[in-house]
Formats: structure tokens, sequence, C-alpha cells
């Protein structure tokens, strides 16, 4: 905006202003009608939704999917869509910090003079994309499983095994399938081909070279490990 | 039905001739409270400004939004007192006393619930007040800071949404709080001593809750107030923004005066 379109604006807004009507009642009274109605419908959720406890938090347990508040979800999502470790704080940090400086800084690089929404195709254009993103996003986070899923398919028995294996941090490090990271430790997809099940139990318990020993797991849980890992051919 | 309206806080009439010269003249002794207050604090005059303020032709129900935000955040506000006076931060007795206060405190589980869902409610409200003024250009000159105060709200909205959902502190709120501290500490450079500085060491310690449980309800609560000051004190000095497509009405007066 230059001088003389930021002039015009205070004048028209002046204008505006002198042929409106006075704050109180008239817009008082829509604000109220607002407040009544938030306060009504918080009141509402509370009675139908409640506030249900859930189990109490332990520490140790490994078989928990952690699940966000909604509007985290979007970020849940971006994070288990971006896989190399290398590009993780791309996810997780930089790309919403950036967002969030382009929405900050909004009005210092969109300074035209033209409010109307039809005569802003720009603008109008990037809100309907980051509305759709978001939504998706949302939706997609909404719906998938944790960042830690494995998405072999693998028959009912073995489910609880993979489930271990996805809640145990085995992904740090190995692959299996499309999922995990396979820079340090070997790739799991096919490793029942290439192992026992009892030297795969043997390594689990013992953490072989860098990898940490899973003794802590229990017998129950490495046994499920081990039928899990012992099936992937 | 004409309502009794203290006369220090009726509508301001034209101000008359009056004075002599002589400096202002001390008010006739006020016999009512208000009066009292008035005389010792000008408060009268600012209200009845804030109240009898013009708002701008073809201001609709969607310029409440902001307001009811500002409603719902009062709704956590008293709530979140009140839940206060039940909870301990601390990892042995949080949970017991949550459990406590949703089964036996007389409306306890209510006062949770409207705490619980106010927030999604308030978040909900901050978006769609932010795609208002978005649409409507209202964050144009010469309202840009004012929009740079609400996004700053925005985050510490969210961020008030990270630090609440650890305090019942059962194993969905544990182990997301886990994972987004997880996240924190991917951040470059400034992550890992922000996640230290969120758990109070390493990991997950005896502090974490009672740092997260004051950054909850003390310092971003009295970021939030001291902000929405500063947004309301620019909405009332600026005014509220009339929608674009609307055009004021000009005398013949005023277009000479303004050919001029």
């Amino acid at each position: 905006m230059n001088r003389a379109e930021k002039e015009a604006y205070l004048r028209d807004y002046e204008l505006l202003k002198k042929q409106g009507k006075p704050f109180f009642p008239y817009a008082v009274m829509k604000d109220s009608t607002m407040a009544l109605i938030v306060v009504a419908v918080i009141i509402v959720m509370a009675l139908v939704l409640g506030a249900e406890q859930g189990p109490k938090a332990d520490p140790t347990t490994t078989t928990y999917t952690p699940r966000p508040e909604w509007y985290f979800f979007f970020l849940f999502e971006v994070l288990r869509v971006i896989k190399p470790p290398a590009l993780v704080p791309l996810a997780t940090i930089i790309i919403p910090t950036i967002a969030m400086v382009l929405l900050l800084l909004l009005p210092f690089y969109d300074r035209g003079a033209q409010r109307r929404p039809e005569r802003r195709p720009i603008a109008m254009t990037a809100l309907l994309m980051t509305v759709v993103v978001m939504a998706y996003l949302t939706y997609a986070g909404a719906t998938a499983g944790p960042p830690s899923q494995i998405d072999v398919k693998v028959p009912p028995q073995y489910e609880a095994g993979k489930l271990v294996v996805a809640q145990s941090g085995c992904l740090a490090c190995h692959k299996i399938g499309d999922n995990g990271n396979g820079t340090l430790g070997p790739n799991l997809t096919q490793i029942g081909a290439r192992i026992p099940r009892n030297a795969i139990l043997r390594s689990l318990k013992a953490g072989p070279g860098i990898m940490p020993s899973f003794q802590s797991l229990g017998e129950q849980r490495l046994n499920q490990v081990a039928d899990f890992l012992s099936y992937l051919k | 039905m004409k309502v009794p309206v203290p006369r220090a806080l009726s509508k301001p009439q034209k101000p008359a001739e009056q004075g002599n010269g002589a400096g202002p003249a001390v008010k006739e002794a006020p016999a009512d409270l208000v009066g009292w207050l008035d005389e010792r604090t000008g408060g009268s005059s600012f209200l009845t400004g804030m109240l009898f303020r013009k708002v701008p032709k073809g201001t609709n129900w969607l310029y409440t939004l902001g307001s009811a935000t500002l409603f719902a955040f009062t709704v956590q506000a008293v709530t979140g007192v009140f839940l206060a006076m039940f909870y301990t931060p601390s990892p042995t007795q949080a949970y017991s006393s949550i459990t406590h206060l949703t089964n036996d405190v007389f409306l306890g589980e209510f006062v949770r619930g409207m705490h619980k869902w106010g927030a999604s409610v308030m978040i909900i409200l901050i978006f769609l007040h932010m795609a208002r003024t978005f649409i409507l250009g209202a964050y144009k000159y010469p309202r840009e800071l004012n929009w740079v105060i609400g996004v700053t709200l925005l985050i510490l909205t969210m961020i008030m949404g990270f630090t609440g959902y650890l305090l019942p502190f059962d194993q969905r709120s544990f182990w997301a709080t886990t994972v987004g501290n997880n996240i924190n500490g991917t951040g470059p450079f400034i992550g890992p001593y922000l996640a230290d500085f969120l758990y109070g060491g390493p990991e997950f310690g005896a502090t974490t809750l009672s740092r997260f449980y004051s950054i909850h309800m003390l310092l971003v609560p009295g970021l939030i107030i001291a902000l929405i000051g500063a947004h309301l004190f620019l909405v009332v000095k600026l005014g509220t923004t009339a929608p674009p497509w609307l055009e004021p009405k000009r005398s013949r007066a005023i277009i000479k005066e303004e050919e001029l």
C-alpha cells in the first residue's frame, strides 16, 4: 500500500465508522448471544462426551500406541510420512517453523491494498490449499497408526509380536519392509529365512554388537517377537 | 423497559460551552459510589468511550468470532482454577487426584469435561476467527501488528494444548507427551535443550509433571492474558474492520471536500 492508498482507506473507514452503530448495545448483543452459544456447546460436549480417565501412565509398557490431541494429528502424519532419519528434523521442526513464520509475517509480504477476497486470487488459492492440506493431514493422522507402524501383513497369531517390535524401538535401527531406518542394523524383512528362531531369541536377549539387550521385555514378549521375526521370510 | 444507568455511565452529551479559562472546575461532591470512583480514576469516560464507540457499517455475525474465542478462554480459565484446587502435580499422586476429582468431587467430571472439550472449541474458534480475518483482508494496514499478536496467541494456545495433555497422567497422555518431547528433541540447535528444559532433565522424571503444570497454569496463561490485552487495546484503538465490499455513503459536501 502506498501513502495515497493508506489515506484513502483511513478516510473510507472513518466514514463507515460514522455511519455505523454504537458498540453498545448492537455489537454487545451479538457477542453475548455468541458467548451463550459457545458455553452451551461446551456444556453439552462435557455432558455427552464426558472426561474419561484412561489407564494409569506406565513408563515400562512398550505396547501402548501414542495418540496426540486431534489438532496435532497433522504433525503426527507429517512425521509418519517422512521416514529417512536425516529428514526427520525437517518434518518435526523445520517445516512447522517455516509455516509458522510465513503465517506470522503474512501482513508484511502481502501488502496490496485490495481487501475483497474475489480480487485476491493468490491469497485465496493459498488459503484453499492450506485448508485442503491441513484437512487431509489431520484426517490421515487420525486414521493412521503410530509412527512406529509396521505395514507388513501377518496372520493374526503374529500380530502381538509385531506390535512389540513396533513399540520397542526396533525400527530405529532396522528396516522391515518399507518401515524403519535401515542404517545401523541389518534389514529384517526376510530375517526368518536367514536365521533360525532360537538364534533370533538369543540375539534379542544378548544384544550382539551395538544392539542393546531386550531381556527386560520378559520371556512372553520376547517369544512373541521371535515368532513374528521368524515368520518374516 | 428503561434500565436505570448511573449518571457517570450514561451516554456522554455533546460538550457544551463551559469553563472560564480558570482550569477544570471541581465537580459537585458525588453522592454515589460510581461517581466517587469516577472522580478518582476518570474511568467513566473510558468506559463510555468503549461502550458507545461506533462500530462500522456492515458488522455481522462473523465479527463475533474473536469475542467468542475470548469467552472460550474465560471458560478455560474458570474451570482450570477449579481443577487446580484438586490436582496434585506429582507422578505418584497425579493420577489418583484426577480419579478422586472425577469420581468423588461434586460436578468434578463435568468441570473436567468442560475444560477438556473447551480446549477443542477454543482451537476451532481461533481458526475460524483467523479465517475470517484472512478472507476479509482485515490483517492489512493499519492492523498488521494485531495479526502478529493473534498468530502468537494461536501458538501459545497450541502450547497450552500440549502441556495440558500430560496432566491427567494416563497412558494416552504420557505416551503422547513422550513422543511430542522426542519430536522437540530432534530440532536443530535448540531442540535438545528445549526437550531437557521441558523434562527437567534428560528424561521423564519426578519434576517433569510440576514443570508442565507450572507452564500450563502460570507461564503461558500469563502471556496469553497479556497478549489478549494488547490485542483488545489495538482492536479498540484501530476499530474493527468493515466488510471490504462496503463503500461509505458520501454526501455532496464530503465529495467536494475530498476533491480539494
